[in-house]
């Protein structure tokens, strides 16, 4: 089972950006915000949604897969790293790669930076700042258990499914436990290819 | 630096499980946090000072960063019981005011508005304010001359502030800001209750069974108590959410009565009506505990739902079915903010709100009872000892000769020397529009952007003779005045704030006050020492006053006198009453039945509903309310020059329907009976079709209360805020945001200035959908 990770639940998302402020104060890219919120039902609700990076476990990120210069890596404990900045040429494939929209490019400096679940705070036993400080704890790091007890019944996911790719990672969203819940469509949901259901 | 573990295990045990909620003063206490020689200490050579959020009613705890220099740099989350680490973006950005290029460094002067601004020494700019004062007081009487203060300050400054006002000054007129947030929800509990503050710390509603928010955007103005109404839910508990707009809160809520503004009143008449008809009351707790209870009863049978809905907009099965979701609720709660009482029958609307909770016994049990949510840090605080025009310290009335008597001889007067009640807050705007306050100084408030109807609030500033600001930037308002003191954010001196639970907290001092930065007390007594009043304000420093402050509110319903600086520092927090040093606060009110009033009971209050005060017409047709974001904090004055929030929601703009026709980002003009202001439209289904939101942080010309109306509430003189009439028109082109006015010699902050040159906030603001689809 997952140990400790974010997990991310967009019911209870108000929009605040505390976590947006909150990382910016994360000392390891202190000034910058490696999250942005999105908003998912625009002109009905009022709908939004964090996105941090999602730690990708399998097939193992595919930004540190795609990249030309081994900058990203992925640690022991899953946590997939920002580009290493001696390493980095900024050519943006981690970019493109990830499914999920995550890592940024920092022209400039021709560095790519992204989410790295706070690793100088998780190493030492604290949680990432953003969901440290959510206010409403959309964003939730602890076990699954812990979740659990302190929200019971809650579903989560941590299987996405791109068109014929399925993501599995190490950061998890909590879904509507009475909506499918095993693979959630990451992005726009490819149903079926020439009459055969491609997601199984 | 070694990894403390046990560190890791108090985060993983954060008491949400309610049973480990603090309902009693057991829980008070800071829960652990990050120890301060731990962590960054080791990293950075920093320290870590424990204190609270300077902004709203909430007071989350927080540590300031602090370098070796002594200059605070950053934000660490804090496991205080109020929030449990939570910060909300402006809690997490406050920090940078502190040490903000826009910070007033010395006294500003000048001796007539044609004029500009100078920097002068402190005895210069003193001397010159106290010739003011006396050639006013001497010319047209002591009354001539105001004070308005405001409840961001900290209770000793606002006890400080009704001192200096009364002692010092010999006026009548003082007054606080404090009047425009929750001052309906004051008289209201004073009415029913006798005592003003809520009944129930926040924990409670961790507890309850039902939850009804009215009028309050809890997602946006208080994000951090979203954990608390989160929690509820995950127990079980019903959200009711009563509000014009589909807020955040609204989205998740199980009822959402989306009701047209101004109808509050009736719609908690019509509630109360369904639950006497279905027999829901609890008779036995009325009997007990309640007086007026018959004449409440005949008041809500004229209001069936029929009646009701149409009065409100909303469905009539919405009334039934809020009314069975609260009275069968084993416990329910009621929590409300400026919603429904920024009305000018504010007083009224929170008094059916208790009517609701008597009527159905919900009152003094964990999980049942009523709060109302403050604005501003110190909302509750501020009010209790005496800065509001007709109180004196400990809630005493200064119409009263025997609480006249009792502080005369704490502050070594002569009764006779005490003056009568003032006049409140936009009543001495009128004032000074007809040259009868004549001189005026204002401590920690912005009236340019927070009073309602700016012109006439513009034209009372200006016919004033002289006016002097306190404030720590040039604020719009400073920017009128002939004298501005440059003094201390909340992280540069100590002090206590009562949140809107009652508890009161303190504030630590982080870093020394930039050099020629001096502190509100200091100010005020110095001015105090010049005007022949010095012996009565020999204090050196906050604690001094809380001394005196503790002293005198002993024997009173809001009483200090157990709440010690260090009792403080140990508990993380303290509910008044507290009466003796070893007495633990009173965390909710009314467990033993009794109310403070004489005869112990609630006093229920029988209203009637009646139209806002600004009639509809061909004309005006539409509603206009306002509110806040979630980046800023009233008047802006101190969020709008943080690059990250401004940022976030760089300016303000007009939330409407789509069945108006806008696109979205269009200019739309908005035109009530007091002007007209352009905006960008945000076109959102999130809103009543026949009305229309724009949040007010922002002066003119893209301020919302250009547009509001000043009228008031008849009891607590609140302005009505939340509706007027209005219509709206396409425009040309939309109005520009002002830049925040900056002191001589002082750059304004460059990330703010790119941010507002952009036309549209950069994402929807705070969530709000708009149906522009890319």
């Amino acid at each position: 089972m997952m140990g400790r990770t974010i997990f991310i639940d967009p019911g209870r998302c108000i929009g605040c950006q505390a976590c947006v402020s909150a990382c910016r104060e994360c000392d390891s890219h202190r000034g910058k915000s490696m999250i942005h919120l999105d908003y998912t039902d625009e002109g009905s609700s009022v709908a939004s949604l964090p996105t941090v990076c999602m730690h990708c476990e399998d097939p193992v990120a595919p930004c540190a897969e795609v990249c030309p210069a081994d900058a990203i890596l992925v640690t022991a404990d899953g946590v997939v790293q920002q580009a290493d900045t001696t390493r980095c040429i900024g050519c943006a494939n981690c970019v493109n790669a990830c499914p999920f929209g995550v890592p940024k490019i920092d022209l400039q400096a021709k560095l790519q930076m992204k989410c790295n679940l706070c690793y100088d705070r998780t190493a030492y036993g604290l949680a990432p700042m953003c969901a440290t400080v959510c206010p409403t704890g959309a964003l939730f790091y602890g076990t699954l258990e812990e979740l659990q007890a302190e929200r019971p019944g809650v579903q989560v996911a941590d299987t996405f499914v791109f068109g014929e790719s399925e993501v599995r990672t190490g950061v998890a969203m909590v879904v509507p436990a009475d909506r499918v819940q095993w693979p959630v469509p990451g992005g726009l949901p490819v149903v079926e290819i020439n009459g055969k259901d491609v997601r199984r | 630096m070694t990894a403390d573990p046990r560190a890791a295990d108090r985060r993983t045990a954060l008491p949400l499980d309610p049973s480990l909620a603090p309902p009693g003063t057991r829980g008070f206490r800071d829960a652990g946090g990050i120890p301060a020689d731990q962590w960054h200490a080791d990293q950075n050579g920093e320290t870590l000072v424990p204190t609270h959020c300077c902004f709203c009613g909430v007071q989350c705890g927080m540590y300031l960063r602090v370098d070796r220099g002594g200059k605070v740099f950053g934000v660490e989350p804090r496991n205080h019981d109020i929030n449990r680490m939570r910060l909300c973006p402006k809690g997490i950005n406050a920090y940078q005011q502190v040490n903000h290029p826009d910070r007033l460094t010395a006294p500003l002067m000048r001796r007539s508005r044609d004029e500009d601004f100078q920097e002068v020494s402190w005895d210069e700019a003193l001397d010159f304010t106290v010739s003011e004062i006396k050639r006013i007081q001497q010319a047209h009487g002591n009354d001539a001359f105001g004070l308005l203060g405001g409840a961001s300050l900290f209770s000793e400054k606002t006890y400080l502030v009704g001192k200096f006002a009364r002692v010092a000054l010999r006026t009548r007129h003082v007054d606080y800001n404090g009047r425009l947030c929750m001052v309906s929800a004051a008289g209201a509990n004073k009415l029913a209750f006798g005592i003003d503050r809520a009944g129930n710390p926040f924990s409670d509603i961790l507890l309850t069974d039902c939850l009804l928010i009215a009028g309050s955007n809890v997602g946006e103005c208080f994000p951090v108590l979203t954990q608390y109404v989160w929690g509820a839910r995950d127990r079980g508990a019903t959200l009711i959410v009563i509000d014009p707009r589909e807020t955040a809160i609204a989205r998740t809520a199980d009822i959402h009565v989306a009701l047209k503004p101004g109808t509050d009143s009736a719609f908690f008449n019509s509630v109360l009506s369904v639950i006497i008809a279905e027999g829901l009351t609890d008779e036995a707790y009325l009997d007990a505990h309640a007086t007026g209870w018959d004449e409440v009863r005949a008041k809500a049978a004229e209001y069936p739902p029929s009646r009701a809905a149409d009065i409100c907009g909303v469905p009539a099965e919405q009334i039934v079915q809020v009314a069975r979701a609260f009275a069968r609720a084993p416990k329910a709660m009621a929590w409300h903010a400026r919603g429904i009482e920024h009305h000018s029958q504010g007083v009224e609307n929170c008094l059916t709100v208790i009517n609701l909770c008597a009527a159905t016994g919900h009152i003094g049990k964990p999980g049942a009872g009523y709060g109302t949510l403050t604005g501003q840090g110190n909302g509750q605080g501020g009010r209790e000892h005496g800065q509001k025009s007709d109180l004196l310290p400990g809630g005493r009335s200064i119409l009263n000769e025997e609480h006249r008597r009792q502080i005369c001889e704490i502050w070594g007067i002569e009764e006779s020397e005490l003056p009568a009640a003032g006049t409140s807050m936009m009543e001495m705007v009128w004032q000074m529009q007809r040259r009868e306050i004549r001189g005026l100084i204002g401590i920690c408030n912005n009236p340019f952007v927070s009073l309602p109807n700016y012109r006439v609030v513009k034209e009372g500033y200006d016919a004033t003779e002289f006016h002097a600001q306190f404030d720590f930037f040039l604020s719009e308002t400073a920017a009128n005045a002939h004298v501005v003191f440059p003094v201390t954010t909340w992280a540069e001196d100590e002090g206590v704030m009562a949140n809107a639970e009652a508890r009161v907290v303190k504030h630590n001092k982080a870093q020394d006050p930039p050099p020629g930065v001096r502190t509100d007390t200091w100010v005020m007594c110095e001015l105090a020492r010049r005007l022949g009043a010095g012996d009565k304000f020999a204090f050196a420093d906050s604690r001094a006053v809380f001394d005196e402050l503790r002293t005198a509110s002993a024997g009173t319903v809001i009483d200090y006198y157990g709440i010690t600086y260090e009792r403080l520092e140990e508990t993380g927090g303290i509910a008044w009453p507290c009466p003796a040093t070893d007495h633990p606060g009173t965390p909710r009110l009314f467990e033993d039945g009794r109310t403070y009033h004489p005869d112990g009971r609630i006093h229920m209050q029988v209203v009637e509903w009646h139209p806002p005060m600004d009639p509809y017409d061909d004309e005006h047709p539409m509603s206009l309310t306002t509110g806040r974001t979630v980046a800023h904090f009233l008047s802006g004055n101190q969020t709008r020059r943080l690059g990250a929030l401004v940022e976030q929601t760089p300016r303000p703009w007009a939330e409407v329907h789509p069945s108006h026709g806008f696109r979205n980002g269009e200019p739309v003009r908005v035109v009530t009976r007091r002007g007209s202001e352009v905006f960008p439209a945000l076109v959102t289904e999130a809103i009543r079709p026949d009305t229309v939101f724009i949040p007010y942080h922002w002066p003119v010309p893209t301020s919302a209360n250009a547009l509001t109306i000043d009228a008031l509430d008849p009891r607590s003189k609140i302005p009505e805020y939340k509706v007027c009439a209005c219509r709206i028109e396409h425009a040309e082109k939309i109005d520009e945001v002002p830049s925040p006015p900056v002191a001589p010699g002082h750059v304004a902050y460059p990330e703010t200035q790119v941010s507002r040159t952009d036309p549209l906030p950069p994402t929807s603001p705070q969530g709000r959908g708009t149906s522009e689809r890319s």
